[in-house]
Order: structure tokens, then sequence, then C-alpha cells
């Protein structure tokens, strides 16, 4: 019976294995963790992490038991053998694979600074990270957060709402300046300033200064001093594929996949934010999101029980801060043009990019429908008429061209 | 406690007891039925755990403006249609019974 190997326990990886059992595979199959802890939702981590439902497993315990999937936590896997088809553990033993899938996702990127080790200092990926972060914020210390980016700024917004002093220091002219369009970016940041967090655009961060071997302000290039008790590092993250690179598979900056989840040996698949795969645009991409993880789980387990291939979906990833729900789907492109529909003040609006009259992504905030209707105009090629579009007294369907 | 049946695409049926509590997404997780993604959890964010309520709606409260709004795009939606994660169950659901479409992603 074809034996299937999965190394890492994040949401790529334990989806992986409950839907092999959905398609009916009846051989073994062994999922490996580093972290101790069943596997776990990782967006409460910047978005409730101040509450008390921090750990939410993504599966029971029992589930584990009754679909026959084993569970090895804390046992890292440190060696790929291709030709003996087999892993080996930081523990020495070997466990031998028909297929084995690479799920191992990112890291935190680290900041090169003098002082990122001071204790206070923290980044967050995992939900011992975001313990500490929570006690950072039950403490009401005032916090530092290097990046603006998505993560950086949902813990703005919980840090925020807990009455915590927070400044977001952000190297590029704008916050989310690589990953939403710069009308986006300018309403949240708005957003954000009303709320009372302290944002710095241009600024970047020369060295973390400390007392004690704490933290106790971060040092910017032009000498600005930020007093603070608390730094939280979010300036991205960077894919975990030295396994992968160490066993010669292709990789550029994350393991090379097709849209079949195949990386350059035929035994081996990986998913979720590890990979770069094609999106059908030409260019080989890098997604973190949870959808991208589970289209990538579906697509490996086709090619592991030699099913049809799956259907390409629309990338879409959520977004919570403060008051606002966004939904963004498709990648938006440098220099869209934008049709605005709702009212940004109001803190409910959808910003529909399109190339020509056709839709190519959806920025939105608080508007399910719209969010729901542009997903599927993006994976339709939908042309829209961008006047009718605009007035929301219009419903979405007649702002299609037909 | 409260018993849901759930009808697949390949016409298969469960009939599952389900928590106090728990809502229909949470019982066919837990008991790995195809059909029901659940990407974002059960956060009403992500329309991938819609279902048409065949029998027992009466037991669930109804829709928020944003369970109606992602419904109304969703693929194959009918009058019954409802995301399951906002159907939370009590001990007074008992006959309930969903099909689970087979265009949730």
């Amino acid at each position: 019976m074809t034996r299937v190997l999965v190394v890492g326990a994040g949401h790529a990886g334990a989806t992986l294995a409950g839907l092999l059992r959905q398609a009916g595979h009846r051989g073994p199959v062994e999922l490996f963790g580093d972290e101790v802890d069943l596997p776990y939702h990782r967006p409460p981590l910047s978005k409730k992490f101040a509450e008390g439902d921090l750990e939410q497993w993504l599966r029971p315990a029992e589930f584990y038991r009754e679909q026959d999937i084993t569970v090895r936590l804390g046992e890292h896997v440190v060696g790929i053998d291709r030709d003996g088809r087999r892993v080996r553990t930081g523990s020495g033993d070997f466990h031998s694979y028909d297929h084995l899938v690479l799920a191992t996702g990112a890291e935190p990127r680290a900041l090169p600074v003098p002082g990122a080790e001071l204790s206070g200092v923290v980044s967050l990926r995992t939900l011992s990270d975001a313990r500490i972060l929570r006690k950072c914020v039950e403490e009401r210390r005032a916090l530092v957060i290097v990046g603006g980016g998505y993560i950086g700024l949902e813990v703005a917004a919980v840090a925020r709402s807990c009455g915590v002093a927070v400044t977001v220091v952000e190297r590029e002219e704008r916050v989310l300046g690589r990953v939403a369009s710069a009308r986006l970016s300018e309403i949240l940041a708005a957003h954000h300033r009303e709320q009372g967090t302290h944002i710095l655009n241009g600024a970047e961060v020369t060295r973390i200064d400390g007392a004690d071997g704490r933290v106790r302000a971060v040092v910017l290039e032009d000498g600005t001093q930020i007093p603070c008790e608390a730094v939280l590092i979010g300036v991205g993250a960077v894919p975990r594929d030295r396994l992968a690179v160490d066993a010669g598979l292709v990789c550029a900056q994350g393991i090379v996949v097709d849209e079949h989840a195949r990386t350059s040996d035929p035994r081996i698949l990986a998913i979720g934010d590890v990979t770069r795969r094609p999106l059908g645009t030409g260019a080989l991409v890098r997604l973190e999101s949870i959808p991208s993880a589970t289209e990538q789980a579906k697509q490996a387990v086709a090619t592991i029980t030699g099913a049809a291939p799956v259907a390409a979906e629309v990338p879409w990833f959520w977004s919570d801060q403060f008051d606002l729900k966004l939904k963004i789907a498709g990648l938006v492109p440098p220099t869209p043009h934008t049709v605005v529909r709702g009212d940004p003040a109001a803190g409910r609006f959808a910003l529909f990019h399109h190339h020509g009259g056709t839709i190519t992504a959806v920025e939105s905030a608080n508007s399910p429908a719209e969010f729901m209707a542009g997903k599927k105009f993006i994976a339709s090629r939908t042309r829209i008429d961008p006047a009718r579009l605009a007035d929301s007294s219009v419903p979405l369907r007649d702002a299609v061209v037909h | 406690m409260p018993k849901v049946t759930y009808e697949l695409p390949d016409g298969a049926s469960h009939a599952l007891d389900v928590p106090s509590g728990q809502s229909v997404m949470d019982g066919s997780v837990r008991n790995n039925l195809p059909g029901i993604v659940a990407e974002c959890g059960g956060s009403c964010s992500c329309a991938t755990c819609h279902v048409f309520v065949e029998e027992g709606a009466s037991c669930f409260d109804e829709p928020t403006d944003e369970e109606r709004d992602l419904l109304e795009y969703a693929e194959g939606v009918r009058p019954n249609s409802r995301l399951s994660c906002q159907l939370i169950l009590t001990e007074d659901c008992q006959g309930v019974r969903v099909t689970v479409p087979d265009t949730n992603g």
C-alpha cells in the first residue's frame, strides 16, 4: 500500500492528510511536525491573540486516531534520502515513503540589526509566539511594530483596541506596499491613524536599544528614538526550503512546483507557503495564504491518488483590522485602473481593479457580496462597465458587459 | 444530542451526532466528510461551507446580512442555502438534514 509521509503539520499538511482519507487513500499517512502542538488555525495568532480562544485546533485529537493518521509532533525531519525513498529525523530514525509531501511553510524574516536578540523582541508565526505577544498586550507594554504588512497591521489593530501605544515603522513610503493597491494602503493607514496607531513611513530601523537584556527603544536611521517595551518584527517570511535545497530539488526562494504540486522529483510533492507555484500568468508566485495551501493540498491528493486534476482557483485571502473585514481576491497589479464602489469613509467599500474593463482583482472591506462577485468576475474574465460598477445603486450583475 | 444527516454529492448519507453548541460545519469537519471545505475555520469569511438545509431549518437563527451577502454570489445558490458554520446546533435540533453541494471549491 502506498505510504505517504507529510513533513510539516501546519494548515497545508494537516489538510492534505484529511483530504487523502476523504479521497479513499487507505495506505499509511504520517504527519511530522516540528512543534509540539496539534495542527492549529494560524489566523487567530494575529487577529485574536488578545482573546481567550487563541488555541483553535484544526481537528480534535481523536480525529487523527479515527482517520488512522499518525501524527509525530516535535519530531524534526532533517534529511531526505531520495534514492532510498526515506527521510531521516533528528533522533536518527529513518521513515520510508512512496510519496513525500513537503509542507514546511515559512518562517519570519529576521531583522539584521543590533539588539534584535533582546528580550521583548518577538516575531509571530507560532502559537508560542502569539502567547508572548498576548502577555505584552496584557501588560500594556508600549509596542513598536517593524513592518507595515498585513500581519503587522492586524497586530497593531488588536493592540490599539486593548489600549496599547502602538508605533508602526515601515521602510517603504506606504504600508502594505508590496501586497495592496496604493488606494487601499491609503485608506487603511488613515483608519489606523484615526484609531491612534502611530505610523512612520520611509523609516528604517538601525538598532534596538535595551537595558538589563530587555528592550527599551527602537532607534531609526535619522536618530529618532522610539521608547517601547516590546517590539514585533513583521518584515515578511522566508520559505523553509532547506530540506528541499539539501536534497537537490529545484528551488528558487521556495520549492518550485507545478500545478499538480509536483517538485522536480516525481516522488516528492510540495504544498503551502514553502512553494513557488504557477498561476497561469507565466511567472511563478509564492502565495502565503490558507486558500492557496488548501488548493495545493487538493492538487497533491489528486496526484497521489491518480484522480482527475483539480480546477484552478482564484487566489484570495482575508484580514481583519479594527471593524474592517477585508477580503481580497486576485493579484493586485502594480498600476491598477480602479473602480471604487461604496464609501471608504464609511468603512464599507470595494476596490475593483480592471484591465480594459476585465476585472483582475478586488479589495473589499465589509462588502462580502462585492468580494464574492469580484472573485467570480476574475475567474470568468468578466468585462464590466466601470461607470455602472461605481454606482452602488446599480446591482452588481447589471454592471456586467454581455 | 442533536443529530444531523449529511447528504453528500456522491449520494452517500451520514447521520451523525453533533454536540450542542457546535455547528453543522464542525460536525462535517470533525468526521472528515467531503464537500465542506471550511477554509476560514468558521468565521463567516469564505463561503466554502455552503449547504442546502432540507429539513430542520426552523431550529437555526436567521442568516445575518453578512451571510446573506456571501451566499448571494455563491455557486449554485438556492432559497434554502446557508453557510453551515452559522448553523449552531441546540438540543432542540433533532431532524436536521442538509445536502452538501459539490461546488464548495
